[in-house]
């Protein structure tokens, strides 16, 4: 390893120099702290080390079991909803899972919403109309305002509750809404429907080749092509008019009254509506404000300049003023994501079945492996905010003003 | 969850220490016992207007304080959820676990936690609206069932729905409090819990007469004080201290005859139990007079049964399988000599 390259003079050393001009080893700034950091890096290796030995061995003292040997058992207990097949007779492993998926399905759900949402409200906030800005105001000041856990219970106990009994539910398009939840007519896929999903496929891919061929063009000819609408015709278009053709391969499963309840068709539980209006209520107000602050972020001399060019205001706002305003936003609102993921743990207030109410809940309790669970639970929602936190980063730097 | 959370840093780094304290000892250091309790059933343990804690439950560790200290008021009750219970005594939040908890063979073999008897036989109901006209808990098929996580009542309901084959969907809330809400608000066609339970929730809901239980008992549920594992001396102390409560009620001791009995009682057994004979508060490590407290300042079992759910009570629940044994119930003491 040679260190002649890093002397803080920057000078070029003499080769051959006399051993004494070396510094003394505990003289050499770089060495030295080379030398701290390890010995705080062993000590901290000690200390994580002497803690969980020390863990280890009273757990055992205490005759608790410890290991993760609990996963493949049988958990026994029922969950009230679940994206996959799931029974009492499932592994405690599964419990993990199924708590995983739905802690997935509404952190998802609440970003695709808040995202929406937000953007609009931010745009609103900042219109010409005065009834427009100061509704958004309005909705900001209020929703950022309240504790997220009132929210949650404010759409649970206030709203949903309150929906009537399966036997006098609200009926429309086949679907019924009652305190038990929205059960919906749930799509049976029969013969031919392959085709379908086919041509959405492929009519992705066809757009997706339009807009590299569109790009191209406008940059030779300077002509655009209507790419969005093109897309949009094309990935609703060939999907239905297949379905149409193949004579409509879609059965229905209707739900019914069936004793206590709907037998058949998808049902929404009310936690999950509840839980998922409250997130993305709640965090679109602060998207919405992180939105605002990126437009006005955009030099107004930018706005000018597209309105001398004879732009459309929508068009400026499109093409000029969201993509900058899109780096101010990105950080921010990687942050809000987060903090959306995470605040879903709160679902266990109102008993939406999700990691944290099934596995460090239930599971938890029925095993009491509170170490086992509780780094487990720990380690999800760090990695899930990880990867939350990569993927905005990359879309950042690939949106980043690239210079030309 | 932020107390499971708290209780699993609490955990790892109490354990880090090689030796703890005796119970006993910190117990006496801090002149006051941390009793974990629920966060609210009537008749088990619930605050009255006054914020006193009330209830069977309560009366062990009432019974506890009083042979320790000499002092039944010297109680912190701390209410704890169903998830956080065995955490928060494990970790040492609390010294004793009185809360309506359940004997199994998994809790007292792998939670590193014992059970110091029993003060209630109980099994597991269900609750549901009379006007449904349901007569077995084989018509709720398919139906929607509330139910507190993290309960043996959960295990139990999906065990029985299984081994008789009815669908269900169970709805799980942190309290037994808000899934008895969720069930009087129609969230639910039916509420599960230990019957005795049950019946103290029911005196809550909008309207108690529209609620009937239906007749199964699918469960056995004995109920009973908890310690942590590895202090024998805690253990026994807090074994004999509910001891104490039935063994009163079979001598016919009670809070109000008790200093009679003590001045006059010729009787060995009476004698014993008062400290003034026998092994007194030896092996103990407690004052002689240790049980004599207990009956003086809480009374025996029957007195705490009957104020808390018995007749005198709101509940109004006969004494069945909770009777003594020479009344044909299964409360049975071992003597004290």
């Amino acid at each position: 390893m040679s260190n002649s390259g890093h002397k803080p003079d920057g000078g070029s050393a003499p080769q051959n120099a006399p051993p004494l001009n070396k510094p003394k080893f505990w003289n050499d700034p770089k060495k030295r702290s080379l030398l701290f950091q390890v010995l705080l890096l062993a000590a901290l290796g000690f200390v994580f080390y002497t803690i969980i030995q020390n863990t280890l061995t009273n757990l055992e003292q205490r005759g608790m079991t410890t290991g993760f040997d609990f996963l493949s058992r049988e958990a026994g207990f029922g969950i009230a909803m679940s994206l996959i097949d799931y029974t009492e007779a499932s592994s405690y492993g599964m419990t993990f899972l199924v708590g995983l998926l739905n802690t997935i399905l509404i952190a998802v759900m609440g970003i695709f919403a808040a995202t929406i949402l937000g953007f609009i409200l931010g745009v609103a906030r900042l219109s010409d109309n005065w009834l427009i800005a100061k509704f958004s105001a309005l909705y900001i000041e209020v929703f950022r305002n309240i504790p997220l856990l009132l929210q949650i219970f404010f759409w649970y106990y206030a709203v949903l509750r309150t929906l009537p009994t399966p036997r006098q539910s609200l009926e429309f398009f086949g679907s019924f809404l009652n305190n038990r939840g929205l059960i919906m007519p749930a799509p049976v896929p029969e013969d031919g429907f392959g085709l379908v999903t086919i041509g959405f496929f492929a009519a992705i891919v066809a757009s997706w080749l339009i807009a590299r061929w569109s790009r191209k063009r406008q940059e030779l000819t300077g002509q655009q092509f209507p790419v969005i609408l093109t897309s949009i015709g094309l990935i609703i278009g060939v999907p239905l008019l297949l379905f149409l053709f193949s004579g409509l391969p879609l059965g229905l499963d209707h739900p019914e009254l069936k004793g206590f309840n709907f037998k058949g068709g998808i049902t929404v539980i009310p936690e999950l509506i509840a839980l998922w209006l409250a997130l993305s209520i709640y965090t679109a107000s602060f998207i919405a404000e992180t939105v605002r602050a990126g437009i006005l972020a955009v030099s107004h001399g930018q706005t000018e300049a597209a309105t001398a060019l004879g732009m459309s205001k929508a068009k400026t706002l499109r093409l000029i003023v969201v993509p900058q305003a899109m780096r101010v936003v990105i950080p921010p609102l990687t942050s809000q994501y987060l903090n959306l993921t995470k605040n879903s743990s709160l679902a266990t207030a109102i008993g939406y079945p999700d990691l944290v109410n099934v596995f460090a809940g239930t599971t938890l309790n029925q095993t009491g492996q509170a170490i086992e669970v509780i780094a487990m639970t720990m380690a999800v929602y760090l990695t899930l905010s990880l990867l939350t936190s990569f993927f905005m980063n990359w879309y950042n730097a690939r949106i980043q003003l690239t210079e030309r | 969850m932020k107390r499971t959370l708290i209780s699993a840093a609490v955990l790892m780094v109490a354990m880090t220490g090689t030796a703890m304290a005796g119970t006993l000892e910190t117990v006496k250091e801090r002149g006051a016992l941390q009793c974990g309790v629920t966060s609210g059933v009537p008749g088990f343990s619930v605050p009255d207007d006054k914020g006193n804690w009330k209830g069977l439950d309560v009366d062990v560790c009432r019974s506890v304080a009083a042979a320790v200290l000499g002092d039944a008021t010297k109680v912190k009750f701390i209410p704890l959820n169903a998830k956080e219970r065995f955490t928060a005594l494990v970790s040492g939040e609390v010294d004793v676990l009185s809360r309506v908890t359940t004997w199994t063979q998994t809790r007292d073999t792998q939670l590193g936690i014992n059970f110091a008897g029993v003060n209630y036989y109980d099994g597991q109901g269900f609750l549901v609206k009379k006007e449904l006209g349901l007569t077995s808990v084989k018509d709720l098929d398919g139906a929607t069932v509330c139910v507190q996580s993290g309960t043996t009542t959960e295990l139990n309901m999906a065990d029985y729905f299984r081994t008789h084959g009815i669908s269900y969907t169970p709805v799980v809330f942190d309290t037994n409090d808000q899934a008895a809400q969720a069930f009087d608000s129609g969230r639910c066609d039916s509420f599960t819990t230990d019957l005795s339970q049950a019946a103290g929730l029911r005196t809550r809901m909008q309207d108690p007469s529209a609620v009937g239980a239906l007749p199964e008992v699918i469960s056995k549920e004995p109920l009973g004080p908890v310690v942590r594992q590895g202090d024998d001396t805690w253990f026994n102390i807090v074994k004999w201290s509910f001891n104490a409560m039935l063994n009163a009620e079979e001598l016919g001791l009670t809070s109000a005859n008790v200093d009679k009995m003590k001045a006059e009682s010729t009787d060995p057994n009476v004698k014993r139990l008062l400290g003034l004979d026998g092994p007194k508060g030896k092996g103990l490590d407690l004052a002689d007079d240790w049980a004599y407290q207990i009956v003086k300042q809480v009374g025996n079992y029957g007195e705490s049964y009957e104020r808390n759910v018995g007749k005198d009570s709101p509940l109004g629940l006969d004494r069945g399988l909770n009777a003594l044994w020479s009344e044909g119930g299964l409360q049975y003491a071992p003597p004290m000599r």
